[in-house]
């Protein structure tokens, strides 16, 4: 069960309020960004990126889902055509809000919330070398792996974690031409991969036994 | 009802407002390099407009 919102509704009555985020999140996608108050941004960030899933989705449900919340036809194609394929690859926070200073006239707190418009940086790593982290592809795999072995995985990965510090620092020395954000994601899968390796060795004989 | 018996003196009312006081706002330097002008913190900076290395506003 979703948590429900604490306070007051925005406006005085919940139809008051589903009215007033509606066209919130119409405007902020028909702009890409809008200055409002805090609490309004904090309120329709959820409902936006929730319409921007189901927008990824782009099939006729989908279009019939965002069409009760926003009524402008293009506001709904453009989130259809434009804002859903460009966030294909980030998953979920597609809409960021930055405070400014409080207004004028009643001192509210007002903030920035717009959609996010840099690509992330794996996917342009990826774009980059036009290959995917082996992480992403392995992932499935040592997931299994890990699940029957446990007392051999732990002892493993602290000799796994001697040997990748060791190969993390010829990894940095060699690449530190490279940018910094694609060196973290390397190293990462530089334990991904050595993990399942060393563990699988050991618990597969520990599974055979098991069965035996 | 109770109500109060003596009417409050002007130097007990002005004793008790001396007390109302504002504190001071928190200012941080902006870590914009080029500005370094004092900002309440987390807030995009109001002189540069930048939040975190990005214009996030027009300066005023």
């Amino acid at each position: 069960m979703p948590t429900p919102t604490k306070g007051p509704r925005l406006g005085g009555s919940p139809s008051h309020e589903r009215l007033m985020l509606a066209n919130l999140a119409t405007s902020l996608f028909e702009h890409g960004r809008i200055t409002t108050t805090e609490v309004k941004a904090k309120r329709v960030r959820p409902l936006a990126e929730k319409l921007i899933s189901k927008a990824k989705r782009g099939d006729l449900h989908n279009r019939r889902q965002i069409m009760r919340v926003i009524r402008d036809k293009d506001v709904v194609h453009k989130l259809m055509a434009e804002i859903g394929p460009f966030f294909e690859d980030r998953n979920g926070g597609y809409v960021r809000i930055t405070k400014t200073l409080p207004r004028k006239g009643d001192n509210a707190p007002m903030a920035v919330i717009e959609l996010v418009s840099e690509k992330t940086v794996t996917s342009e790593a990826e774009a980059a070398r036009k290959t995917k982290f082996a992480k992403d592809q392995a992932a499935a795999a040592p997931a299994a792996a890990e699940a029957g072995t446990d007392e051999p995985a732990e002892a493993t990965a602290d000799e796994a974690k001697a040997e990748d510090t060791d190969a993390e620092l010829a990894d940095a020395e060699a690449k530190s031409e490279e940018d910094t954000d694609t060196e973290a994601p390397a190293s990462a899968t530089d334990e991904a991969t050595a993990d399942p390796a060393e563990g699988a060795d050991a618990d597969q004989p520990a599974s055979k036994k098991d069965e035996s | 009802m109770a109500v109060p018996k003596r009417k409050m003196s002007r130097s007990n009312t002005r004793s008790r407002r001396a007390q109302w006081k504002a504190t001071p706002v928190q200012l941080v330097a902006c870590p914009n390099r080029a500005c370094r002008e004092l900002k309440p913190q987390h807030v995009a900076c109001p002189a540069c407009g930048q939040y975190a290395g990005r214009q996030v506003v027009e300066p005023a």
